[in-house]
């Protein structure tokens, strides 16, 4: 136990959760912005899978990890084009176009790994290039915060800016105002003249930016290769956080926080004599306890409001 | 047989045409001997007894998994477990072939038996969380199948390792256990009748039971099956349960078919390709052989190509995910439904 | 000669699935009028202003705004021609705040920001000019209904709307609101704008508007200055029948009480008291039906009695038995029926076969079953046999539901539900919107059933219906039963109209006949 408290309570832990929470932060602000619009993005997965790769390929090629980062995240909005045209337009089922899209990034990406590296597993032969860490002014300096906040690879910073970006975009520009006025009642859109496809649409992109991002950080910061499925449910987990931290910015912050936590728990860990693979399960399992937990405490206080009607009446 | 029933025939026919040709587009892109690919793509398969059987034997696990997904799939379930339901059927499979000694014929039919309770076990959980608290059984069973992943590696690990193997695999099944294959030079085992009864009792259960009845209602309209008196949240369960208890004994039936010892490290994929063939098969049990077949065959081709051309085997991914979205896509050849469906009224009216 | 700005000229309008809500309707509106359109549900009302707004499109007339011909393709048309429509639903967004809601479309913005001041400043002046008071910065969800609703028009007027559809605004407001909307209504009309308020409450109608037009089955029945016609003469016209239907019937010879409905109130969720204490009974070889404007209560007094929605107050009782908790299942199996007035969300599964529809409340049942399985040639006798009693039109059952005609439809519904043998059966709108053929057989159906000794709760919009086959009447009014008459033949429509419309109250003794639970115990 002593041994776990040490863990959890150094520098060394703090700095890890930030690190791991980046991919699900990114992709979880991603399944907020097109679930504030109406719209469920369940191929999050898949894109950041499909965002990863192209950021190593073209990082690769041009050399530079900034060139990777701008295709990772056209990769991103071409994947999210796809869901939207299709679902939106053809009127496929939004979830299993999302099944469908996550099935393709699992396969499409070892294909065209194959082509590019002639490798099924990982993108060890390609000289891709990674992301710069920063070094905080000022703030590297501070004890205890500074070895956790300062040092991060640029898109960790990117990701916590993004919770900022996200919450003056959706509260305070008109697009925003829109999104979230066809995500909670389309017909009050529709009276005034907006369509509700166009902003769908546009909401749908700007998730797979998000997700761009997130994938883009997967294979040029938090490691420097592309492996197959190496998103490993994130995009997933981050659906979770999403519904946990109630469909708002900072409730989406804090819940991806906790699973990075887990996540961060679980990396740890492994250095215990614990068996890796509870030690692995970590993240999920806290994943379905807080859906758990969140549905139960909403059915819940669904119900205390017809109680309390019942009083009244 | 119904025009609307013709429709959605010539629709699939038409989204597989426009996949394949996507495919060949792509071959000839990719490659420097693109005849070639096309060739074994389309025609490996055939081209050998040996390669058919390939076929044949990647159809077992998929008519389990695709039959489970269509059980939950008609109840309106989005629940992706059946691959963590398969995994861990197998790992329980594993368990009673190495640890019991059994009569054959006994020993596999226990082993399966345990495959599907714990693969229904499995389900439960997502079936609860959703039938108590409305929880998303389609975030739920998806983490569910990391940690069933994990779980099963433990057990294999700590329980079942064979430290004299090279690799991380169990002890070898006992040989009472095993599934029969046989069909001389394929693997083709006697799970094949296993998976054929299954079709028959899923098409039994759906469409000649009241439980069957009460699930198909509670998918297509559950307001209507609440009025009619049905229990929708039972339906919630047992839908997701029964299609667990599938796919556990399709892993357990594959692994006393095809294998010695437990020796997956990933997951096979067989859940996820389950979801392609139940929606290939417009979920109806009579139909999922064809498409496990169609599947089976295009994989098998995928791999022969990529074994003797340059193109990769996972080609079929972009081709497959093109096929669900257009057969998914209501709007996609809609307006000569419409068409048929006003003549269609008009000749009944 | 007053100034006309609007004239619609020989509207009508066919919807798809055949029911004509327009026939040859003229409409016409004075600049700087309030003017009353009135009539009962299905009348044609709202779909005349819908097509005045864009929603819906006429087959046959022409719209006139300002004597100059105009083609209104949707509501952003209507809007730039500057008519506005507040809506029975409301078009806001909770979560959004009142001065959001207004600018929605149209927000002011400065560096890629919204001007949350500048759209606050918006309102708050709009607020001022119309005398519409609002708090711009509360958000809607907190605000009572009254408030939305201005909200609502405050949104028409800010897109310039000089003509204001107001589709029955009063129908959510308490009196103290419908008070200080009035005197609001009369200061936009000072301000020049015309205003076209729907509407069935005719005190209403005759406090607020300069003129009103009445409706009755799609057609225009009359234009009156107000002032001019009483109350009990738009009744008259309202309410009116065209064609008297007869029903060959019976006089009834009602038995012990099958159901009980004591003391029942509902608020619903926005905190509005649906119900309120009401009582009567349903007795053996009964009609007993309910009249009454859609909206008084009679949704969700069935809803509670057939188990569709929790109870929160009172008791009810089937066959002596009480029903509050149970589930769906428990009270079909005590012998009850239910005709939804939703067909295609309650009534039939519409991808699912005729022959599947039919029996979605027994195929459990032991006699459908052998064993493990259902009994598919005991259901598929039974299926045929019912497709054929109740003449649905269909090659072989097996065709999906939703392939057939509303009236088709309604007859499978019907074919299940009055085939189970039912000691009591709710009948909610049993023939909206289907022909006539389809209409009188089930009619025929419902007296059949009655004289076999069955205890029947009738819920119709259609007068024509509740008088001619029910036996006994309850009128419903506000949440209230305000009207009992043990004997339907000896009531006119002119009578009931009035009490429909709030006009009329019985006593309370008069209103207690109907609760007949003392006169046989339970």
């Amino acid at each position: 136990m002593d041994n776990l408290f040490n863990i959890i309570f150094s520098t060394n832990f703090g700095y890890a959760v930030l690190r791991v929470t980046t991919p699900i932060l990114f992709a979880a602000l991603a399944a907020l912005i097109s679930d504030r619009a109406g719209v469920i993005n369940i191929s999050l997965e898949g894109t950041m899978l499909a965002a990863a790769l192209t950021g190593v390929i073209f990082s690769a090629y041009t050399g530079s990890a900034w060139v990777g980062l701008l295709f990772a995240v056209i990769a991103g909005i071409f994947m999210s084009s796809i869901l939207a045209y299709f679902s939106l337009y053809l009127k496929t089922d939004i979830i299993l176009g999302g099944i469908a899209l996550n099935l393709m990034a699992s396969g499409g990406t070892v294909f065209v790994l194959y082509l590019v590296a002639h490798d099924k597993g990982i993108s060890a032969s390609l000289a891709s290039k990674v992301l710069p860490q920063i070094e905080l002014p000022l703030i590297s300096k501070i004890p205890v915060i500074g070895p956790v906040l300062s040092n991060h690879n640029v898109m960790t910073y990117f990701s916590l800016i993004a919770v900022i970006v996200v919450y003056y975009f959706l509260y305070r520009t008109p697009l925003g105002l829109r999104i979230r006025a066809v995500g909670e009642n389309p017909d009050a859109a529709d009276s005034v003249g907006i369509s509700v496809r166009q902003i769908q649409f546009v909401s749908l992109i700007a998730s797979g930016i998000l997700a761009g991002f997130g994938g883009a950080y997967m294979s040029m910061g938090y490691v420097s290769w592309f492996s197959r499925d190496m998103t490993a449910g994130r995009g997933f987990i981050a659906l979770a956080a999403e519904a946990m931290g109630m469909a708002t910015p900072i409730g989406t912050f804090l819940a991806s926080l906790l699973f990075g936590f887990a996540d961060a728990l679980s990396n740890s860990l492994q250095s215990l004599r614990i068996p890796a693979e509870f030690v692995q399960m970590i993240p999920y399992i806290t994943t379905i306890i807080g859906l758990a937990i969140y549905a139960s405490r909403r059915t819940q206080r669904a119900g205390a409001k017809t109680v309390r009607k019942e009083v009244k009446a | 047989m119904q025009k609307s029933t013709l429709f959605e025939f010539l629709r699939t026919v038409i989204a597989v045409l426009i996949a394949i040709i996507m495919a060949f587009i792509i071959i000839f892109f990719i490659s420097k001997q693109p005849i070639e690919a096309i060739n074994r793509f389309l025609f490996g398969p055939i081209s050998s007894f040996r390669h058919f059987g390939n076929v044949l034997e990647m159809v077992i696990p998929l008519i389990f998994t695709s039959l489970a997904v269509s059980v939950m799939f008609q109840a309106k379930q989005f629940n992706m477990g059946a691959e963590g339901s398969f995994f861990i059927g197998a790992v329980a499979a594993a368990a009673i072939g190495i640890k019991f000694k059994l009569p054959p014929v006994l020993h596999p039919l226990v082993a399966i038996a345990a495959g599907g309770i714990v693969g229904g076990a499995a389900n439960f959980i997502p079936a609860f969380l959703k039938a108590r608290w409305k929880a998303s059984e389609l975030v739920s069973s998806l983490m569910l199948n990391y940690i069933m992943f994990n779980l099963g590696i433990y057990f294999i690990n700590y329980y079942l390792r064979d430290p004299y193997a090279g690799a991380m695999v169990s002890y070898t099944v006992n040989p009472t256990a095993n599934l029969p294959q046989f069909v001389p030079r394929t693997r083709i085992h006697a799970g094949i009748f296993i998976a054929v009864l299954a079709v028959i009792v899923v098409y039994y259960f759906l469409y000649r039971t009241r439980w069957g009845f009460a699930l198909r209602m509670t998918g297509i309209n559950s307001k209507f099956a609440d009025y009619s008196g049905i229990n929708t949240n039972m339906v919630i369960l047992y839908s997701q349960i029964i299609g667990g208890m599938i796919a556990g004994i399709g892993g357990a039936t594959e692994l006393l078919g095809m294998y010695q010892r437990f020796q997956w490290q990933s997951l096979p994929g067989y859940g996820f390709d389950g979801i392609i063939v139940a929606i290939l098969a417009r979920n109806n049990p009579l139909l999922i052989p064809v498409a496990a077949v169609f599947l089976a065959y295009m994989r098998i081709g995928a791999d022969l190509m990529s074994r003797m051309t340059d193109v990769p085997s996972e080609m079929v991914s972009v081709i497959q995910a093109v096929m669900i979205m257009l057969i998914a896509a209501e709007a996609f050849l809609s307006y000569w439904r419409h068409k048929m469906v006003v003549r269609e009224a008009k000749i009944d009216g | 000669m007053p100034d006309e700005i609007l004239k619609m000229q020989n509207i009508t309008k066919v919807y798809p699935n055949g029911i004509v809500a327009n026939k040859g309707v003229n409409f016409s509106v004075y600049a700087g009028e309030i003017h009353a359109l009135v009539g009962e549900n299905g009348a044609g009302k709202t779909t005349l202003m819908k097509i005045l707004f864009g929603l819906e499109h006429p087959e046959e007339g022409a719209i006139y705004l300002k004597g100059e011909k105009i083609i209104i393709s949707s509501p952003q048309v209507a809007i730039r021609h500057k008519i506005g429509m507040v809506h029975q639903h409301f078009m806001l967004v909770p979560s959004l705040t009142v001065a959001e809601n207004i600018v929605l479309g149209m927000e002011p913005s400065r560096r890629g920001f919204i001007d949350i001041e500048k759209a606050i400043e918006t309102t708050e002046k709009l607020s001022e000019k119309y005398n519409l008071k609002v708090d711009a910065r509360a958000k809607i969800a907190d605000l009572p209904v009254g408030q939305r609703q201005k909200v609502e028009i405050l949104k028409a007027l800010l897109r310039g709307a000089e003509i204001l559809i107001l589709d029955e605004p009063t129908a959510v407001l308490t009196p103290q609101e419908t008070t200080e909307l009035f005197s609001e209504l009369v200061h936009l009309k000072n301000k020049g704008h015309t205003i076209i308020f729907i509407s069935h409450k005719l005190k209403e109608i005759k406090e607020i508007s300069d003129r009103v037009t009445i409706m009755r089955h799609g057609k225009n029945m009359g234009v009156y200055r107000t002032q001019d016609v009483t109350e009990e003469e738009i009744s008259r016209l309202m309410v009116g029948r065209d064609v008297v239907l007869k029903v060959q019937k019976q006089k009834n010879k009602p038995g012990d009480a099958v159901l009980h409905v004591e003391n029942l109130s509902y608020t619903d969720d926005y905190g509005k008291n649906v119900l309120k204490n009401i009582s009567f009974s349903v007795r053996r070889g009964e009609i007993l039906g309910i009249a009454g404007v859609e909206g008084n209560g009679q949704r969700e007094l069935v809803e509670i009695v057939t188990g569709l929605r929790a109870c929160q107050e009172g008791k009810i009782y089937i066959s002596g038995k009480p029903v509050n908790n149970l589930s769906i299942k428990q009270i079909r199996e005590l012998g009850t029926s239910h005709i939804p007035e939703d067909r295609m969300t309650y009534g039939v599964a519409g991808p699912a076969s005729i022959g599947e529809n039919l029996i979605s409340d027994r195929f459990y049942k032991k006699e459908f079953n052998t064993g493990l399985f259902l009994n598919l040639k005991k259901l598929n006798e039974l299926t045929a046999r019912l497709a054929k009693e109740y003449t649905v039109k269909c090659s072989t059952p097996k065709l999906a539901v939703k392939m057939l005609s509303g009236g088709n439809i309604q007859k499978v519904v019907v074919a299940r539900e009055f085939s189970s043998n039912p000691k009591l059966l709710i009948a909610d709108q049993p023939t909206r919107g289907i022909d006539v053929g389809a209409t009188e057989f089930i009619h025929k159906k419902l007296i059949e059933l009655r004289d076999g000794g069955t205890a029947i709760l009738l819920v119709s919009a259609d007068l024509n219906e509740v008088m001619e086959i029910s036996d006994s009447i309850l009128v419903m009014y506000g949440g209230e039963v305000v009207a009992y008459f043990p004997d339907a033949s000896r009531i006119t429509e002119e009578e009931l109209g009035l009490y429909m419309l709030g006009v009329k109250r019985q006593s309370a003794e008069e209103i207690g006949g109907a609760f007949y639970a003392k006169k046989h115990a339970v």
